[in-house]
């Protein structure tokens, strides 16, 4: 099959970017997205003109590198699929695709379809995790995580942090995956002591990051590719209420976590 | 990172193990007022507030087909309830009270996520296509404000009798007498209920909004409590814009 | 060829007092003085950024790189099945000497016992350390930990999450990491690709960079240096690694003086997707988990062109429960690989390719129900159908081997240092304790007891014991090799050919999966030999890097790396060739029993093969370190 896409090209952060047209021929069906590109960027290769940067590397929907828009849907419109697992079966002959980076003031545009996510890293540095260093653990059963909790976790623990939810969300808003990361954190025992600071920091640090504010459209849990519900959402709120509304005898702190520097 | 002109950076110049910078959090209130998702709440709760009071207004509106006795005595009621132990409109002055700071704070926070949220995009996509949000849920912001202006007016019009009305036809707690007066100028009966469309579309978004942002909907329930929120909605448009109707038609005169 | 024995550095003592008395003999840095040295770790995967976080929590200045954007990325992440831990929660007979033993059986008798042992010690540690972290493991109704078995073992301690393992092991790991960040210790350098080791006075001091999105060439010192850097599956071109997965780092410390050990075992992973298109970028593995509940079939008949619902039972060939009655389907993966090419080389193979044998779920579905299989393997039948557009709950699935694993690496001795003073290598990227073949669910395992409990000891012994004079990145030696580096990408990008590396990358891996892939001969290794040369001429003349390297450039990363591949593509088919035995994933044509199990040379071949670098196109010295077995007697491996 042949199919015309029209790509964002920018070739650095700074620089101006613009729509380029291209025409790939010869597709199958059996190839996935990426591999559609990979024939697109050998074709520029051989004529001289710079490859489209995109990012990937598993290819296999776990690890989160890759994503873009296609015609306007965050990871090409395939339920619970990142545009590495996205079949060029999913497409027809001639079909026209605009492929777009993400667009949000805290996921600046390195170049082309790349973009830098590293906010979502200094969320979670603002307490996306459970203080445990290494050699202090007790035995692994001596914790008994009831299995609904431990299925939750799990779910919410999915986030391949991938950015879709903050590209397709109207407010570029990172609530999806903060609450992935404070739902898996904060239903588990061993998450319970640190729970009100965690959703404190975390919450404060993705307004501090330069991500809006969720109004409930539900677009980043259509476009998810783990299927992370905004159920989630609710539970980070409630937790939020709970951490400011507790009495306690030590005020929880907030931590400052400086801007990477890049 | 340096330029490239400096890029031999050294780690062991480099490295400083940064004291964490940590500030103690002596109003955790301030700090959830400084969050989105704590504005969010706070929208959220105080967009309870309003619907509770809208339903309560609605209700009461409908006592106008029980006549102008009926209504007019209820307009006598809201002042004199809480009586004696309350002074006469006291009662009404609280409720006036929390739902200004209600509205208030509803505004303020709304206007701060939405100018947040701008900023979180400044370049819009070149193409970008909904999945899942419905028309109601993106119309909030622009029907807000059509619902701040029209409050604006309702209160000029109805509460105070300042516009809308010729002059000496506005008589206090004459209600009956009032709302046939008014909606018998079909541009403002027009109005109002344009204005009760665009409630009835804040209110479908609004009330599923709220059990979602204060964490009850569920993926499981999410389903049913989208309808029941749809319910509610048209269920107030159709009682707030029936009596209008009900003027412009003659049935109430 | 030289025979250099190399010192491993065991401690002394039974097996089951190594490492303890190895930790108490160390030396310790007072807490205080931590801050004084600075630690540089390239990679973070479990490896990585599990060493990076428990050597920041003592308190070092720790440097992590990665060619990522994230931490997060790090290919560990796509480990599905699960980790082992002699726990024995099943009081299933498991315990810390039947894990040290399978491993050793497991990888054919080449690995280093003390290395074994002390990864079944140090397994049961690791399961209590992600628990805590808070690691979704899977359980019970009770709350307790849930287990199941995997290829190669009799018990059931393999702990999983769903088929997400690696992912919720790695996420862990990288918490920690970002806590240290947050709190200072750790400084994160992501887009930042190692290029070459600097080596000063014999020590490793240090490493050159290049940023990613600047195109910066910088030098960074340290007092030691960790790699954990992955595997070099990607020399096949089609593995199940991920794209970006190389083996640059290191080989380009191989280049400065590290010894490469048994690179030629690499591990042949059996339950792969088959390969369905020439456009194909990569290969999709299925967890070996499925092997557990899965039953793996052929058609009797050769050329069977029923679809595999209409075979009947009495027409179905149950190969691997033929052949190995007692282990079944859960047979080791060189064995299940090798299995499945011989069955596809009689013509017995399925899918349209014929490259491809069935791995059927209809029994266990019927024994166990659709639910608890979904709720068992349910992503793993997502990704099968997402790729195939086939239900594999209705139709068998197929599966072929395919490159996933590289048992080889950089040599290290018991501390983890390589022959490299202060040059230490954890995880894939060393060859340590998985000898000739690595049992399912055991990469996690050692990727995690090397990262968080072997490198935070042995790099602290390592500075307390060695005066570490002050070196500098003005150091003669930081710009020799910086001028080095960059030479070698302006001349990458000079070339101005016509083939992209993508594409010489492509033709190499045809070639070594070809000659030096599931079987290999001394005939298909001296061709190999004979053409990686010519194609590495003209990938340095005709290679084509469109742009510069003072911006993103990923054509440029790409096409250093394939220049690496091919160097290791020839010390790969040096070492298979020179190895004259069959043993786990290294397979010579030549040397196999009458039933075709692979036979082993123990008198010969008993020891590793450590590769020293000489130079461009000289060839490589070999040095050996014998292998003693004073606890596992050598046998030959029976899975019957």
């Amino acid at each position: 099959m042949n199919l015309f896409l029209k790509i964002w090209r920018q070739s650095r952060k700074d620089a101006p970017g613009e729509f380029k047209e291209y025409q790939v021929r010869d597709i199958t069906p059996d190839m996935s997205f990426l591999e559609m590109l990979d024939a697109l960027n050998e074709d520029l290769n051989a004529r001289g003109e710079p490859p489209v940067a995109f990012e990937h590397d598993c290819r296999e929907g776990i690890c989160g590198s890759c994503g873009f828009l296609i015609n306007g849907v965050a990871h090409g419109g395939q339920r619970g699929t990142t545009v590495c697992q996205l079949s060029m079966r999913f497409f027809k002959d001639g079909d026209r695709l605009t492929l777009e980076p993400w667009r949000a003031s805290a996921f600046p545009i390195i170049r082309d379809l790349v973009v830098d996510r590293s906010a979502f890293d200094r969320i979670l540095q603002a307490g996306g995790f459970i203080s445990a260093p290494t050699g202090s653990a007790p035995d692994a059963n001596a914790i008994l995580v009831p299995k609904e909790a431990a299925d939750t976790a799990f779910d919410a623990a999915a986030c391949i942090g991938c950015g879709a939810c903050v590209a397709a969300c109207p407010n570029a808003a990172a609530m999806l995956f903060t609450s992935a990361k404070l739902t898996h954190l904060n239903k588990l025992p061993q998450g319970q002591p640190q729970r009100d600071q965690r959703t404190l920091n975390m919450a404060a640090a993705m307004s501090r990051e330069g991500f809006g504010s969720c109004t409930n459209h539900g677009e980043c849990e259509a476009v998810c590719p783990k299927e992370i519900p905004i159920e989630f959402i609710g539970n980070m709120n409630r937790d939020l209420i709970r951490a400011a509304w507790k009495r306690r005898r030590e005020p929880l702190t907030l931590s400052e976590s400086p801007k990477d520097e890049r | 990172m340096e330029a490239s002109s400096a890029a031999t950076s050294s780690v062991q110049r480099t490295a400083q193990a940064a004291e964490r910078h940590v500030i103690p959090v002596t109003n955790p209130l301030a700090v959830f007022w400084a969050t989105a998702i704590g504005k969010k709440v706070v929208m959220a709760i105080t967009g309870v507030i309003m619907i509770g009071f809208v339903i309560l207004h609605m209700l009461g509106n409908l006592k106008i087909f029980a006549g102008p006795d009926q209504i007019n005595a209820y307009s006598r009621f809201l002042r004199t309830v809480g009586e004696p132990e309350l002074g006469y409109g006291d009662a009404l002055w609280i409720v006036r009270i929390v739902l200004l700071t209600a509205v208030t704070l509803h505004i303020i926070a709304a206007v701060q996520l939405s100018r947040m949220s701008w900023a979180a995009r400044p370049t819009q996509y070149y193409d970008h296509r909904n999945v899942e949000t419905t028309f109601a849920a993106r119309t909030m912001r622009w029907g807000g404000l059509l619902l701040a202006i029209f409050i604006v007016f309702h209160i000029l019009h109805f509460t105070l009798g300042a516009v809308g009305f010729a002059p000496g036809q506005y008589e206090d707690l004459h209600v009956y007498q009032n709302v046939v007066a008014g909606f018998s100028v079909w541009p403002v009966a027009v109005f109002y209920i344009i204005a009760m469309a665009a409630l009835c579309l804040h209110l479908d978004h609004g009330i599923w909004s709220f059990i979602q942002t204060l964490g009850w909907s569920t993926a499981r329930n999410e389903a049913k409590l989208k309808v029941i929120s749809r319910i509610i909605a048209i269920v107030i448009f159709a009682g707030f814009i029936s009596v209008p109707l009900a003027v412009m038609t003659g049935l109430v005169h | 060829m030289g025979t250099t024995m190399l010192d491993a550095r065991i401690p002394s003592g039974p097996i089951e007092q190594k490492w303890d008395n190895c930790r108490f003999e160390m030396k310790l840095v007072n807490p205080a003085n931590r801050r004084k040295f600075s630690i540089i770790i390239v990679g973070s995967g479990l490896a990585g950024a599990a060493a990076a976080a428990s050597l920041g929590q003592q308190g070092y200045q720790v440097h992590c790189f990665s060619y990522h954007d994230s931490p997060r990325r790090a290919h560990s992440i796509a480990a599905q099945g699960g980790i082992n831990a002699a726990k024995n929660y099943r009081n299933d007979g498991d315990s810390i000497y039947r894990l040290f033993y399978d491993t050793v059986k497991g990888g054919d008798f080449r690995a280093r016992e003390a290395n074994v042992y002390r990864l079944a010690q140090l397994s049961v540690n690791i399961i209590d350390q992600c628990v805590a972290q808070g690691v979704p493991f899977a359980r019970e109704y009770g709350g307790l930990l849930d287990t199941r078995s995997f290829g190669g073992v009799q018990v059931s301690r393999t702990f999983y999450a769903r088929g997400q393992t690696g992912q919720q092991l790695l996420l862990g790991a990288y918490q920690a990491l970002e806590e240290q960040i947050a709190a200072g210790t750790v400084k994160m350098h992501s887009r930042c690709e190692m290029l070459d080791l600097v080596v000063v006075d014999g020590r490793a001091r240090g490493i050159v960079t290049r940023n990613l999105v600047t195109g910066a060439i910088e030098c960074h010192a340290a007092d030691v240096v960790v790699l954990a850097t992955g595997g070099y599956s990607n020399v096949f071109n089609l593995s199940t690694n991920a794209k970006a997965s190389n083996c640059t780092a290191i080989w380009r410390a191989h280049r400065r003086g590290a010894f490469f050990a048994n690179p030629c075992f690499t591990q042949i992973h059996p339950t792969c997707i088959p390969l369905t298109s020439e456009h194909q970028s990569k290969l999709t593995l299925m967890s070996e988990s499925l092997r557990n509940d899965g039953r793996v079939w052929v058609p009797k008949k050769k050329g069977d062109q029923r679809s595999p619902n209409e075979i009947p039972e009495e027409d179905r060939d149950y190969y691997l429960e033929r052949r190995y009655p007692s282990f079944g389907n859960l047979v080791p993966r060189d064995i299940a690989s090798r299995a499945a090419k011989e069955i596809c080389d009689e013509g017995r193979g399925v899918g349209s390719s014929g490259q491809g044998v069935y791995l059927d779920f209809r029994d266990a579905i019927q024994r166990m129900g659709l639910e608890v299989v979904r709720e068992k393997y349910g992503n793993l039948f997502e990704i099968y159908e997402k790729i195939t557009g086939e239900d594999a709950y209705k139709v068998p699935m197929r599966i072929y081997p395919a490159p996933h694993y590289t048992m080889g690496g950089l040599w290290v001795d018991y501390h983890l240092m390589s022959n490299v003073p202060g040059l230490f290598v954890g995880g894939e990227a060393n060859f340590s304790d998985h000898g000739a073949n690595r049992l399912g669910a055991s990469a996690l395992m050692q990727g995690l007891a090397d990262g968080y409990f072997i490198i935070p000891a042995t790099v602290p012994n390592y500075i307390a014991a060695n005066p570490l004079a002050k070196v500098d990145t003005s150091h003669p030696a930081f710009q020799a090799v910086k001028a080095d580096v960059e030479k070698r990408i302006s001349t990458m990008l000079s070339i101005n050919g016509k083939r992209s590396a993508e594409s010489f990358l492509r033709e190499l891996g045809k070639l070594v999966w070809d000659d030096c892939g599931m079987a290999r001969s001394e005939q298909s290794l001296q061709h190999a030999l004979a053409e990686i040369p010519k194609l590495r001429d003209e990938f340095w003349h005709n290679l084509r890097v469109i742009g510069t390297g003072e911006e993103l450039n990923q054509s440029l990363e790409k096409a250093g790396r394939v220049a690496d591949f091919f160097e290791l593509a020839e010390l790969l088919c040096i070492d298979a060739l020179h190895r004259k035995e069959s043993c786990g994933g290294h397979f010579r044509v030549e040397y196999q029993t009458p039933d075709g199990e692979a036979r082993r040379d123990d008198e010969n071949f008993s020891y590793c093969a450590a590769w020293e670098w000489k130079g461009e196109g000289v060839a490589p010295e070999l040095h050996k370190e014998p292998l003693t077995f004073e606890y596992v007697h050598l046998t030959q491996r029976s899975y019957k």
